[in-house]
């Protein structure tokens, strides 16, 4: 194996920046923010007016102020926006109480089910976040106010963390993970262990077995969909059914978990690793209108 | 109707505690009957906008509960849980 080869880092994902090129921030009313700092990614998204201006998408690094700052600031970068024009800062997810900036921390549950009622309509009544280290299920109503929640966080199995793993023990890229799962005749058995570490000492043993990466992976993602399943089972599933977190974008997984249910989750334009941020910033604009309206 | 569970799964079995934060009337005489202090009043985090302050599982002991909760539950026979008892509407359940 070539130097260089051995080096890639198979689990990088692509990071990402966006400005909106028809709304200008000057002419908004309400301009609020939302900072998802999660235990993998970490989102910033300014919105004026309950519209998407911009936004970043990142990795978190080992400080979580300091990714809340760079991620910030890559957001703003080149739009003349500065954080003092910015009435409101809300921050969630795993790191929420560190963002140095935010007025308030507001958990991530409250705000994936606000993201997702932004994303994918007010039909959306069971959400499913399957975020870096982390996953849950949560009912909300047409406004996308919780109204039930489960999670699991004890173990990443199910969780952005644990598909890094196999991607990189498979030197597939996190990317291709998806359409590579799906590229089988057969479905194989799913992986029987749900922990991300027996899990791939199984996938190693099935490698040695002769398997191709295609049939690990569809193992693998088969058994992701079937853990995360059971998550929204003991919820109870109501429809529309949409899926936010780094993973809904895997397609391998999603469709899985779509089989599984019988469920089409729907599609959209907007990121859905963004949904946690999308929540937390309309939290923001709302916490603006509150304090309007009490003085 | 709002159903918070905190809990987990894990290779033992399912242990979740569900507060039905609609019932909840912040009464908090569930966090003066856990022995264990795994229950507190805090804002509802799942309506933000709120100002409600309801009983909720202390994060503390949200990912140990099994063990937390374990005094109250020897085993055999069920015995009536003091948070459940306590809670005048309700509001409090256990899966285990």
């Amino acid at each position: 194996m070539s130097n260089t080869e051995s080096n890639k880092e198979y689990w990088r994902w692509t990071e990402s920046r966006y400005t909106s090129p028809d709304i200008k921030w000057e002419g908004g009313d309400i301009i609020s923010a939302g900072v998802d700092v999660g235990s993998v990614s970490t989102q910033a998204i300014v919105l004026v007016d309950g519209k998407i201006y911009c936004y970043s998408s990142m990795r978190t690094g080992s400080n979580s102020p300091d990714s809340a700052n760079n991620a910030m600031d890559w957001a703003l970068e080149g739009t003349g926006l500065t954080l003092d024009k910015i009435q409101f800062v809300v921050g969630t997810g795993y790191g929420r109480v560190n963002v140095p900036f935010a007025g308030r921390a507001i958990t991530e549950i409250a705000c994936h089910g606000r993201g997702a009622n932004f994303i994918y309509g007010p039909e959306i009544r069971t959400v499913l976040d399957m975020g870096g280290q982390d996953c849950k299920a949560i009912r909300v109503d047409n406004r996308g106010k919780v109204t039930a929640f489960l999670m699991n966080d004890k173990c990443a199995a199910g969780t952005g963390r644990g598909m890094e793993v196999f991607a990189d023990l498979l030197q597939v890229h996190i990317n291709d993970v998806g359409e590579m799962s799906l590229k089988v005749e057969e479905e194989p058995e799913p992986v029987s262990s749900t922990c991300v570490v027996f899990a791939k000492s199984e996938a190693v043993g099935l490698l040695r077995k002769g398997w191709g990466k295609e049939k690990v992976l569809a193992a693998y993602c088969s058994a992701m969909a079937h853990r995360v399943v059971t998550l929204l089972m003991r919820l109870g599933i109501e429809e529309k059914f949409a899926i936010t977190g780094g993973i809904a974008k895997n397609i391998g997984v999603v469709k899985r978990i779509e089989d599984e249910l019988k469920i089409k989750a729907p599609k959209s334009s907007i990121d859905p690793q963004l949904a946690g941020a999308i929540g937390a910033a309309l939290f923001g604009k709302a916490l603006v209108e509150k304090q309007r309206k009490k003085s | 109707m709002t159903k918070a569970n905190y809990g987990y799964k894990d290779g033992s079995g399912e242990y979740y505690i569900t507060i039905d934060t609609d019932l909840c009337n912040s009464c908090g005489k569930c966090v003066e009957a856990c022995p264990e202090g795994v229950l507190e009043m805090a804002e509802d985090e799942l309506d933000p906008l709120g100002d409600e302050i309801i009983a909720t599982v202390s994060t503390e002991h949200r990912k140990k509960i099994k063990y937390s909760c374990a005094p109250c539950k020897p085993g055999g026979e069920l015995i009536k849980l003091p948070c459940v008892e306590a809670c005048k509407p309700g509001a409090i359940e256990h899966s285990w």
